[in-house]
């Protein structure tokens, strides 16, 4: 039994290490897109020459917040407050449909307001939409992620599935966190 | 959900009891879990693939050996394609195209890494599946959607993709450009996207089974060098395949949406395209950034495959262990930087060509670590010369022959006479594509006996490999020349240059030989088809190997091995240890059971056991001073 309980652990840490892989596989999509808009506006000449819609600087904020509620709500997990956890996982969630709500405002913005279109003869522009609209691919995912821990939680299932759902989906939503700081400051710092 | 997760949950447990009793030809065969049936499952697709691009490759032959005759024949089959017996010149570029994608991503990279991997990871790191034999699944049935949606594309109006292997744009940016960038080429995005997804599903299971899963006693420096090879081949992938998605990304953005990421200063049809500003030569950047380290995640495998393979049969310890996993380790971190050879035509800054070339030139340097270390293994062995032996000599053979053109190629002010001509198809034909092809060859013969508990007939097998090994020889060994008088790759008839006639003999030549290597295959066909069924029962461990893959038995369960898993003692190369019973002990026999061939440096972390050793040796010394 002993030996069995090892493998089993083994294979949850097997199963963590997954999603750290995947989270490379995912930041070296990323990375890409940056290094291309790197040697396009180096070979073109073209810069952004746009300020980017506030709407982004408020989405960051909300996507901010979100990493420290569901921080909030592993804590509340591990200690076996499932209320507090839910509540928590509620806010986050609302914190990710908000974002998501915002980067398609700022969207709106962008080509409504600022008359600045995916299809642009400077490509640093449509640049902005694609990075922003493959994040948001990755938020819907996250999302979906977190509804899953939300609905095991409030199943009740059994801790220690709960707790390592509870953990992918940080590691998840955390990095997905990181990875759109990494690109807004990408995008400021070329705005 | 997988064997292992469930272990200790009662109800779980009766589950898994459960359905091992009623195993539906469904669950067994179909949509299996286990990994060495999706490793069957990866190698009988891979193999049908390489025969339809095999097929592909000979049409495009015959146009090329006879540009002004018609075969009626071929009309009868491809219809449209082939007009009145004649090859549509698009057709040409979309069969050229085709036989490349599917060579190099679903049989030399699926068909490969998937079969062996899969196969071979959990049976020689000692672990019962995959770290996620559900995913591992999913990236099997990912890969067969990419092959059906690949091959689907010859039953459309305007055929498969036709813009080269490599998609550039602007021909794959503009649906209107040629026949093959309509819908072909859409489809042939579509593919690679679900291959691409089934792909990183892979390596990342690889990766995670190999650091999270291997058993007792089975560090890092006692695995066989395939597992080596095939985990870094796996971090490869990992980490290239998303640059590939993020330039095909953009790429279908200008297809679809109409935005210049890859478009400038189009006319097509004497229209002019509204497509302002954007750069072909990112795509280049972005796909080879993916591509170089792609043509090492093809030909890592087969290096990993043949040490294993070379150092069983020659019942000699591999040479150079160490040197061998460090090369295997240069290679890949090398292989990120060197993309920028494939572009130096590009109007590339020439300080940027030369710092390319440098990092080129350097890969030189663990590939020829590993050459000489397989050639030393080699030397004084006991060889056994069974098929897997021989193709595992033969991928030395190309790898050789072929890698020394790499350097001539590596050279940006050689490369840019050199560029797009048939010396480059020679080299890479040679270097990665008979090479992995022997490697994989050497593969499957060697471990048919694991995964269909029979043999596969030798003589067979020896013919195969002959055939196979002079015929490519015959192909591509020509080219070179061809190449360095500057005949372009990818043209469709010979007879319309001058300059390029005096070679149509060459190619007739070379066509013959092509034919004659495609029937060699049909002997192995025959034998891998009829020895499934009707080949001789193999034994547990036919080769006398030492890893741990033959510890188990040969029916072959869910699970791997039928009681706790085996605890690891030594390396797997301990082959005609001197001293030792016989010429090979495996990696399960614990250097307790073998003092007469133990060694002091068997025992460096081990002062005890180096203590055991000492006074083992000093009574052997003792007794023998007493007769």
């Amino acid at each position: 039994m002993a030996q069995t309980q090892q493998e089993d652990k083994i294979n949850l840490g097997g199963k963590k290490f997954i999603m750290w892989i995947f989270i490379f596989t995912s930041f070296m999509l990323f990375a890409a897109l940056t290094s291309g808009f790197i040697v396009y506006s180096g070979g073109s000449g073209h810069g952004l020459n746009i300020t980017l819609p506030s709407s982004f600087r408020y989405s960051t904020i909300a996507l901010v917040i979100s990493s420290i509620t569901l921080f909030m709500a592993s804590r509340a997990a591990k200690r076996l407050d499932y209320d507090k956890q839910q509540r928590f996982l509620w806010v986050t969630i609302s914190l990710g449909v908000a974002f998501l709500i915002l980067q398609v405002y700022g969207w709106y913005t962008l080509a409504y307001k600022m008359h600045i279109y995916l299809v642009d003869p400077n490509a640093t522009r449509s640049f902005v939409y694609v990075m922003t609209f493959l994040h948001l691919l990755h938020i819907i995912g996250g999302i979906i992620w977190l509804i899953s821990t939300l609905n095991g939680s409030i199943k009740r299932i059994p801790q220690v599935q709960n707790l390592y759902r509870m953990e992918m989906t940080s590691i998840f939503w955390h990095f997905l966190d990181i990875i759109w700081i990494y690109l807004y400051v990408f995008l400021l710092l070329n705005q | 959900m997988s064997t292992l997760s469930v272990h200790d949950h009662g109800v779980a447990h009766h589950e898994e009891g459960h359905e091992h009793h009623h195993d539906t030809f469904l669950t067994k065969y179909v949509f299996s879990q286990d990994h060495k049936m999706i490793a069957k499952q990866f190698l009988i697709t891979g193999i049908t693939m390489a025969v339809i691009a095999m097929l592909l490759s000979i049409l495009f032959r015959i146009q090329l050996a006879y540009p002004d005759k018609a075969f009626p024949l071929l009309e009868t089959l491809l219809g449209r394609f082939a007009p009145e017996g004649r090859l549509d010149p698009e057709f040409y570029l979309s069969l050229v195209t085709i036989h490349g994608t599917i060579m190099v991503f679903f049989v030399l990279t699926a068909g490969l890494s998937g079969t062996f991997s899969n196969l071979l990871i959990p049976l020689q790191v000692g672990a019962r599946d995959m770290a996620s034999p559900f995913i591992n699944m999913l990236s099997y049935w990912f890969f067969l959607t990419a092959c059906i949606i690949m091959l689907s594309s010859f039953f459309i109006q305007k055929g498969p993709a036709g813009a080269g292997w490599t998609i550039y744009p602007p021909l794959s940016a503009l649906p209107t450009a040629m026949k093959g960038s309509g819908l072909g080429m859409t489809l042939w995005l579509i593919s690679m996207v679900c291959f691409v997804a089934s792909s990183l599903m892979g390596g990342i299971n690889y990766v995670t089974t190999v650091l999270n899963m291997r058993t007792k006693g089975m560090d890092l420096w006692k695995m066989p060098l395939t597992i080596w090879a095939f985990f870094l081949t796996a971090i490869l992938g990992v980490l290239s395949f998303p640059v590939l998605v993020a330039g095909v990304v953009l790429l279908i953005f200008d297809r679809s949406f109409g935005t210049s990421f890859y478009l400038s200063d189009i006319v097509v049809n004497g229209q002019i395209m509204p497509f302002e500003g954007g750069s072909p030569i990112l795509f280049q950047h972005l796909f080879w950034f993916l591509g170089h380290p792609e043509v090492y995640i093809v030909i890592m495998p087969a290096m990993g495959i043949s040490s294993e393979v070379m150092s069983v049969n020659s019942r000699k310890p591999i040479f150079g262990y160490h040197a061998m996993v460090y090369s295997l380790i240069g290679i890949t971190v090398l292989s990120f930087i060197v993309w920028g050879h494939h572009m130096f035509i590009t109007g590339m800054n020439p300080f940027l060509g030369g710092v390319f070339m440098i990092t080129t030139l350097i890969i030189a340097v663990p590939s020829a670590v590993k050459t000489f270390n397989w050639l030393a293994t080699l030397w004084r062995g006991n060889i056994r010369f069974t098929p897997a032996m021989l193709f595992a000599i033969g991928m030395v053979s190309f790898f050789i022959s072929g890698g020394l053109t790499g350097i001539f190629l590596g050279n940006a002010a050689l490369d840019i006479n050199l560029h797009d001509t048939y010396f480059v198809v020679a080299h890479f034909h040679l270097v990665m594509g008979s090479a992995a092809i022997f490697g994989m060859l050497a593969g499957v013969y060697h471990w048919f006996p694991k995964m269909f508990g029979r043999m596969m007939d030798e003589k067979l097998g020896y013919l195969h490999f002959w055939l196979t090994f002079i015929g490519a020889y015959l192909v591509f060994f020509p080219m070179h020349f061809m190449g360095l008088d500057g005949v372009p790759r990818r043209y469709y008839a010979f007879t319309e240059f001058a300059s390029m006639q005096r070679w149509l003999s060459v190619n007739m030549f070379i066509t013959w030989a092509a034919i004659m290597s495609a029937c060699a295959q049909v002997a192995f066909l025959y034998n891998f088809i009829h020895s499934i069924f009707w080949g001789k029962k193999a034994t547990q461990n036919p080769w006398q190997a030492n890893t741990l893959e033959w510890t188990t038995p040969v029916e072959r369960l869910h699970g791997n091995w039928p009681g706790e898993l085996p605890t690891v003692y030594r390396w797997p190369y301990d082959y005609s240890k001197p001293g030792a019973e016989e010429d090979f002990i495996s990696q399960i026999t614990p250097l307790s059971q073998t003092m007469s061939s133990n060694l002091p440096h068997d025992f460096e972390d081990n002062p005890a056991g180096l203590e055991a050793l000492n006074t083992w040796t000093n009574t052997q010394k003792a007794n023998e001073e007493v007769k």
